[in-house]
C-alpha cells in the first residue's frame, strides 16, 4: 500500500521525459552562447512559431482521427500566392495583375486564400470521410495537385515564373507589426495565433463538433452507434482545418514576403512534428490544443536556436528527425502502458 | 481435497493497483485432472489473479508454485512455454491471417529456415482431428463464427502440451451444442490429466463440468468447495456476501397497446435478417432467443439504422419511420445497447463524463448542455452524476477512463448513456454478457423499472434463464428468419430450441 503512494519517478520521468531533454538542449544552447537568451529571439520565435502554429492547430484535428495530412504545406504555397498576387504594389511594374490598379481590401485575399485552401480540405474530407481512404492516401494526392497547381499559377505570370513579391506595404505591417512592449515587442502574429488557439480550443472542448471528433478518434464504431454523424464530423472538422490553412497562409506570404513554388515545402511535416511533441497521439482520440501550441514553440525553438547557432544546415535536419522519433517512440510507450 | 495432488499452487497474492488493492492474500489450488471453477462478481479480481499466473501482471507477493516448483513467468510466451495456457474472454487473433498461422504464430515449424506450409497444416489437422474441431485449418480468422474462433483457441493451448489451461468465460457466445462440444473437449483435457480453471458467470455450466469451486470476493479468497456440495443459492451467497433472494425481480410491467410494428423487414447486405414481421407493445419486454448465426444482432442493428434495409416497413405509434444512420433512429427515440462493448459501445480512453453524455450531445436534447451557445462542462457534468447515482455505479470519479471500470460498471455507463436520450424503444444485444450476478440482478430490474414507465424493449439474449426470467413474449430466430413468437405463459426451454432449429 504504501509503496504506491510514493512518488513514481521512473512513471515521471517517463511521461516528461520529452520535455526534460528539450529543455536540457534549450539549456545547453544558452550555455553555449549567452547572447540567445534575449527578448529579441523570444520575439522572432514566437512570431515565426506563429504561422506553423496555425497550421498545426487544423492538422492536429486529423491526427486527433488517426489521420495525417501530408498536403497541409502545398495547401498554405497555393493560398499564400493568391493573397501574395493580389496584394503585390500596385506601382510595382512586373505584379501579375496589372488590372489591380488601386489597393485591394485586405479582408478580399484572406477571403479568397480560404476558400482556396477550404476547396483542398474538403477534397481530403471526401476521400476520407466518402470513399474511406486512408487519410495518408487522399492526401498525399491532394499535395500534388496541390503543388501543381501552384506551380501553374506562379508560371502564368506575364513575365514568367518569378517570385511573388514586392508587396503592398499595407499587407507587410498588417503581417509584421509588433506593439512596443516597452522592455520588448510584441509581434501581432503571435496576438492572431493566440485568436486562433482561443478559438479552436473552444471549438474542440466545448462544442458537439469537438467531443464528436473525439469520440470518432477514440471508437469510430461506437462514435457511429451513438448517433454521431461521422461524415458530417469529418467536413466539419477538415472545413475548419481550411480556415486555418488559409489564414496562416495568407499570414505566411506577408511574413516572408516572397511567394514561390517552394513556399509550404515541408510545412506539413513541421505542423506533424509540432503536434506530436504536444502530445497529440497517432493512436487517436487524444490531444490539446496547448499541447499543440507548446509542442510548435518547443520545436520551433530548437530550430531558431539551431540557426542561431550556426550549426551546419545538414545536421540541423539530422538533430530534428531524432527529436521526431523521440516524441513517437514516447508517445507509443505511454500508450502500452495503458493495456 | 488430497495436498498430493495439486498441480497449481498460487498463495498469498497481493496485488495493488493506484487507489485499489486489486488482490488480498489471493490463493488458488489447482489439482490435475480437475475442472476448477473460479467464481466472483465482476472486480473480484479473478482477472487480475490470472494475469499474475501469466505474467503479465507482477504480483506485489505470494508465490506461484507448479507441480512444486515455484515460477515467475515473465510473460504469457513464457508462461505457455512453461505448460500454462489461457483463453481469453477476447480473443486476441490476427483476424486477416489464416487459422493455422495464428495456432502456430511466433513458432512456426520451420524446414531449413523457412515456414514449413505443408507441415503447419498436417499438425494443426492433427490436433483438430483429436479435439472434434471442424475447422479448415487454411480458413481465414475473421470469416469463422466467434465459437469456431475460441475453439481455434483452445486448440492453441492444447498445442503448447498445457498443464494448467485457464478458460475465461469461454461460452458467452456459444450455443448450447457449442458448449457441449466445448465440455467434450474439457473432458478429455481432464481424462489426460490437465488442471483446468474455468472462468464463468452461468452457475448451471459451473455445477455441470467442474469438481471445484473457488469463490472470491474483493480480491480475497472466499472459499473452496467441492462442486458437488454447492447449489447456486450458496455459490451467489458466497460471492455476493449477503443472501439474493431471488435471481429476477418481480415484474411490475403491464404491456398496452402497439408501441412499434415491424413489417417484413429484411437487410440488404447478407448476412442478414429476412422478412421478419413482430410488434412491440408499450410497457413490453420482447425477448428474442435463437441459434449463433440466427441473425438477431442484424436485426436489430437494421432497426436502429446501423445496416441498410432492403425492404419492409417499420411503424411507431402509427407512423411509419426510416432510420436510415442511428443519429436518426436516435431522433425517432430508439437506443441501442450493443453486444460488442469494448468495440462498439465504449470510448476506452475517454472519461465517465464524456461516454455519458455523447449520445445525448448527438440526440434532439442536445440544446440542454448549451451555455452561451457553448457546451457547459458543469451541465454536463450534473447529467453525468445523476446517471452514477441512479445507476449505481462504482467509480472513483466522473473523470475516471471507462476502461478502468469493471464490466458491470462499464454497461450501466452505457445503459445510462442511452437513459439521458428518453428513448421510447431500448434495443438491447445481450445485455448482461460478462457481468457479474449482483450487477445482472440490478440490469434485469433496470429494465423491468423502463417497461413499467411504459418503454418497449427487445432484448437479445443467449442466456434461457434471464429470457424466460423477465420477458412478456419471446421471438425466436432461426436462420435469418422469424421462427416464431411465443408468449411467456406457453414458453419452454424445449419449444424454443425446436422453433430456433427450424430454419437452421
Amino acid at each position: 500500500m504504501n509503496e504506491a503512494k510514493r512518488f513514481n519517478w521512473a512513471e515521471w520521468f517517463l511521461n516528461y521525459s520529452l520535455y526534460i531533454i528539450l529543455g536540457l538542449l534549450i539549456v545547453s544552447v544558452v550555455v553555449w552562447d549567452r547572447t540567445f537568451l534575449s527578448w529579441g529571439n523570444f520575439a522572432n520565435i514566437m512570431a515565426q512559431a506563429s504561422t506553423r502554429g496555425i497550421l498545426a492547430l487544423g492538422v492536429a484535428g486529423m491526427i486527433v482521427y488517426t489521420g495525417t495530412d501530408l498536403s497541409a504545406g502545398r495547401i498554405l504555397g497555393c493560398s499564400a500566392a493568391i493573397s501574395a498576387s493580389l496584394l503585390q504594389s500596385t506601382t510595382y511594374g512586373a505584379r501579375m495583375y496589372p488590372g489591380i490598379t488601386a489597393p485591394l481590401p485586405l479582408i478580399l485575399p484572406l477571403v479568397l486564400s480560404i476558400i482556396a485552401a477550404m476547396l483542398f480540405t474538403a477534397l481530403n474530407a471526401f476521400g476520407f470521410a466518402i470513399l474511406n481512404m486512408h487519410p495518408f492516401i487522399i492526401s498525399l494526392g491532394t499535395q500534388l495537385i496541390a503543388y501543381g497547381a501552384l506551380c501553374l499559377y506562379i508560371d502564368s505570370q506575364a513575365g514568367g515564373a518569378q517570385p511573388l513579391a514586392n508587396l503592398d506595404f499595407r499587407y507587410i505591417e498588417f503581417v509584421n507589426g509588433s506593439f512596443d512592449l516597452g522592455f520588448t515587442r510584441l509581434p501581432y502574429l503571435v496576438i492572431y495565433l493566440a485568436v486562433c488557439s482561443v478559438a479552436m480550443w473552444v471549438v474542440w472542448n466545448k462544442t458537439v463538433l469537438g467531443k464528436n471528433m473525439f469520440a470518432i478518434g477514440g471508437n469510430p464504431e461506437a462514435a457511429a452507434v451513438s448517433g454521431v454523424n461521422v461524415a458530417r464530423n469529418i467536413f466539419g472538422v477538415y472545413l475548419i482545418a481550411g480556415v486555418l490553412y488559409g489564414i496562416a497562409a495568407f499570414l505566411e506570404a506577408g511574413r516572408v514576403q516572397s511567394v514561390t513554388t517552394s513556399t509550404g515545402l515541408n510545412y506539413d511535416l513541421d505542423a506533424i512534428s509540432g503536434c506530436v511533441i504536444g502530445g497529440v497521439s497517432f493512436t487517436g482520440g487524444v490531444g490539446t490544443i496547448p499541447g499543440v501550441i507548446l509542442g510548435v514553440v518547443i520545436l520551433q525553438t530548437i530550430n531558431y536556436s539551431l540557426y542561431y547557432l550556426g550549426i551546419n544546415a545538414y545536421l540541423q535536419y539530422i538533430i530534428k528527425g531524432v527529436i521526431i522519433i523521440l516524441a513517437v517512440a514516447i508517445d507509443m510507450r505511454k500508450y502500452i502502458k495503458k493495456k | 481435497m488430497g495436498e498430493d495432488a495439486v498441480l497449481m499452487d498460487m498463495r498469498g497474492v497481493d496485488k495493488h493497483f493506484p487507489g485499489v488493492q486489486a488482490l488480498k492474500q489471493a490463493q488458488l489450488q489447482v489439482r490435475a485432472g480437475t475442472v476448477h471453477a473460479l467464481m466472483g462478481e465482476n472486480g473480484a479480481g479473478k482477472s487480475t489473479l490470472m494475469k499474475c499466473l501469466f505474467g503479465i501482471y507482477k504480483p506485489d507477493a505470494g508465490e506461484i508454485l507448479i507441480a512444486g516448483r515455484r515460477v515467475n513467468f515473465s510473460g504469457p510466451k513464457e508462461a505457455m512455454e512453461g505448460g500454462v495456457s489461457m483463453v481469453h474472454q477476447e480473443l486476441n487473433q490476427v483476424l486477416k491471417r489464416n487459422v493455422m498461422e495464428n495456432l502456430w504464430l511466433g513458432r512456426f515449424p520451420k524446414r531449413l529456415g523457412l515456414v514449413g506450409g505443408r507441415e503447419m497444416h498436417r499438425r494443426t489437422k492433427a490436433i483438430f482431428d483429436e479435439l472434434e474441431i471442424d475447422v479448415d485449418p487454411g480458413a481465414v480468422i475473421g470469416k469463422l463464427s466467434v465459437s469456431q474462433r475460441q475453439m481455434v483457441e483452445i486448440a492453441k493451448a492444447v498445442s503448447y502440451h498445457a498443464r494448467i489451461l485457464v478458460l475465461d468465460e469461454p461460452t458467452s457466445s456459444l450455443t448450447h451444442q457449442e458448449v457441449e462440444h466445448l465440455f467434450r473437449i474439457i473432458n478429455k483435457l481432464r481424462a489426460d490429466g490437465v488442471g483446468i480453471v474455468y472462468i464463468s458467470h452461468r452457475m448451471e455450466e459451473i455445477l455441470a463440468i467442474s469438481d471445484d469451486v473457488t469463490i472470491m470476493r474483493d480480491g480475497a479468497w472466499i472459499a473452496t468447495e467441492a462442486a458437488k456440495d454447492l447449489t447456486i443459492d450458496s455459490i451467489i451467497k458466497l460471492m455476493v456476501g449477503r443472501d439474493l433472494t431471488q435471481r429476477f425481480p418481480p415484474k411490475t410491467n403491464t404491456p398496452d397497446g402497439d408501441l412499434l410494428v415491424v413489417e417484413d423487414l429484411s437487410g440488404k447486405y447478407d448476412p442478414t435478417c429476412k422478412g421478419v414481421s413482430f410488434s412491440l407493445r408499450r410497457g413490453e419486454i420482447l425477448g428474442v432467443a435463437g441459434l449463433v448465426g440466427s441473425r438477431r444482432t442484424e436485426l436489430l442493428e437494421t432497426i436502429f439504422g446501423i445496416a441498410r434495409r432492403s425492404s419492409g416497413s417499420i411503424r411507431k405509434d402509427g407512423k411509419p419511420i426510416v432510420n436510415r444512420d442511428p443519429s436518426e433512429a436516435i431522433a425517432h427515440g430508439f437506443a441501442m445497447i450493443t453486444e460488442e462493448r469494448r468495440a462498439n459501445g465504449i470510448f476506452g480512453g475517454l472519461d465517465i463524463t464524456f461516454n455519458t453524455v455523447i449520445s445525448n450531445l448527438n440526440s434532439r436534447n442536445r440544446r440542454k448542455y448549451r451555455e452561451a451557445g457553448l457546451l457547459s462542462a458543469r451541465k454536463m457534468g450534473l447529467d453525468t452524476q445523476a446517471s452514477i447515482d441512479s445507476m449505481r455505479i462504482k467509480t472513483p470519479s466522473r473523470k475516471t477512463r471507462i476502461r478502468d471500470l469493471s464490466g458491470g460498471n462499464q454497461q450501466k455507463v452505457i445503459i445510462g448513456r442511452w437513459l439521458l436520450t428518453n428513448p421510447d424503444v431500448l434495443l438491447m444485444d445481450e445485455p448482461t454478457r460478462g457481468i457479474d450476478v449482483g450487477a445482472k440482478a440490478e440490469i434485469y430490474q433496470l429494465i423491468i423499472n423502463l417497461a413499467s414507465q411504459g418503454k418497449g424493449i427487445v432484448m437479445v439474449s443467449s442466456e434461457m434463464p434471464e429470457l424466460l426470467g423477465i420477458c412478456d413474449r419471446i421471438m425466436v430466430m432461426s436462420g435469418g428468419r422469424l421462427a416464431g413468437i411465443l408468449d411467456i405463459k406457453e414458453v419452454d426451454q424445449e419449444k424454443i430450441m425446436r422453433l430456433a432449429a427450424k430454419y437452421a
